[in-house]
C-alpha cells in the first residue's frame, strides 16, 4: 500500500512538472508568433515609406485592364512626388467615398505650373474613359485620389485574398491552419 | 516612325476641340533608338518571351495659358505578341475627343505628337517607352465650324 502511495504521488509530480514546461513552451510560441507579426508589420511599413504608396501591393479585381490585366494579378506601386503623373501610366486610384480602389490608365492630363494636376483615366478594356465612375459633379482626379502608379506585376498571386474575400469560411480556415502551425511548430 | 498631320479647331462651349487626322509608320520591333528597358539598355528585340503585349499610344503634349503641360492621348492599340510589329495606318482620326482645358489650341503653334508604349510582361517591370520621331504639329489661328468631321 505504501508503495502505492508513493507512486501515486511521484506521477502527481511529474504531471506537475509537465504542466509547468507546457505552459512556458506556450509562453514562448505566444511571443514567437508577436515577434513574426510585428516583423510582417514592420516590413510592411517599409514597404509604405520607400514606395510612398499608402497600399505598395495590391489584388486586380476587375476586368477593366484586360488583356494586361486579370483578376488576381498582384500589382507592386510606387508613388513618389518626384515622378509626376503622366499619359500612359497605369494608376491605382480611389473615388472619394468608396473603398475600392481602381486600376486604369492615364488618358489625359492637365498641369499647372506649380505642379497642380488633373487628369483623366480611362481602363484599356472599356469602351469609355471613367468620368461616369467619378463622384457626381467630379470630372477630374487629382494627386490626392491616387494610391500609386503600377511599376510591376506578378499574375494569379493575388487569387489567394480574392477567395478568402469572396469566401470567409476559407478565410478563417487558412487563419486558424496559419495560427495552429505556429503555435505547435516545435522550432 | 513618322506621323504627318492636318489638323483644325472646333469651338465646343468653353473648350477648344480639335482635331487631327495622321498617319502612323512605325517599325516597334528593329527600334533601337528610343529603347530603353529597365533589364538591358541594349535590347533590340522587344518581343523577347516575357513580354505579353505592348499597349501603344499617341500622345498629344502642348502647353497653353491655363495649364503648362497638356498631354492628351488621342489613339491606342494593344499589340499582342505575335502581332504584326510593323504599323503602317493612313488617315486615322483619332479615338479620342481632344479636348483642352480652355481655349489653348487656337494659334498653338507647337502640338507634338509622340508614339509611346508600355510594355506589359509576363511578370516583371511595366516600363513606359516613347519611340523615337515625334512630330510637331500647329493649329491654326481661327475656328473652323463648316468643316464636317
Amino acid at each position: 500500500r505504501r508503495r502505492r502511495a508513493v507512486a501515486a504521488m511521484l506521477s502527481l509530480d511529474f504531471l506537475d512538472d509537465v504542466r509547468r514546461m507546457n505552459k512556458r513552451q506556450l509562453y514562448y510560441q505566444v511571443l514567437n508568433f508577436g515577434m513574426i507579426v510585428s516583423s510582417a508589420l514592420m516590413i510592411w511599413k517599409g514597404l509604405m515609406v520607400v514606395t510612398g504608396s499608402e497600399s505598395p501591393i495590391v489584388v486586380v479585381l476587375s476586368g477593366s485592364m484586360e488583356p494586361a490585366f486579370h483578376r488576381g494579378d498582384l500589382l507592386f506601386l510606387t508613388n513618389r512626388i518626384e515622378d509626376p503623373i503622366r499619359v500612359g501610366e497605369i494608376v491605382v486610384f480611389r473615388i472619394e467615398g468608396r473603398e475600392i480602389p481602381i486600376v486604369h490608365r492615364v488618358l489625359k492630363i492637365h498641369e499647372k505650373q506649380n505642379g497642380d494636376i488633373k487628369f483623366l483615366t480611362k481602363g484599356d478594356n472599356n469602351a469609355v474613359d471613367d468620368r461616369g465612375l467619378y463622384k457626381q459633379g467630379q470630372h477630374w482626379l487629382e494627386k490626392k485620389d491616387v494610391v500609386g502608379r503600377a511599376r510591376g506585376f506578378v499574375p494569379y498571386i493575388g487569387i489567394v485574398t480574392i477567395l478568402m474575400n469572396d469566401y470567409p469560411k476559407f478565410k478563417y480556415a487558412v487563419l486558424f491552419l496559419l495560427g495552429l502551425f505556429v503555435l505547435v511548430h516545435r522550432e | 516612325l513618322r506621323k504627318n498631320v492636318e489638323d483644325f479647331t472646333g469651338p465646343r462651349e468653353r473648350s477648344d476641340l480639335g482635331f487631327v487626322t495622321f498617319d502612323i509608320t512605325a517599325d516597334i520591333l528593329n527600334g533601337k533608338n528610343g529603347l530603353q528597358t529597365f533589364w538591358n539598355k541594349n535590347t533590340l528585340i522587344i518581343f523577347d518571351w516575357n513580354v505579353k503585349q505592348l499597349f501603344l499610344y499617341l500622345s498629344a503634349e502642348y502647353s497653353t495659358k491655363n495649364n503648362a503641360l497638356n498631354q492628351v492621348v488621342l489613339w491606342d492599340k494593344i499589340m499582342l505578341r505575335g502581332d504584326n510589329p510593323r504599323l503602317s495606318l493612313k488617315d486615322m482620326k483619332s479615338k479620342y475627343f481632344f479636348f483642352d482645358d480652355g481655349n489653348g489650341l487656337k494659334g498653338n503653334r507647337n502640338i507634338t505628337l509622340t508614339l509611346s508604349w508600355n510594355v506589359v510582361p509576363n511578370a516583371g517591370i511595366l516600363p513606359l517607352v516613347t519611340g523615337s520621331g515625334h512630330v510637331s504639329v500647329p493649329f491654326p489661328d481661327t475656328y473652323e465650324t463648316t468643316k464636317s468631321y
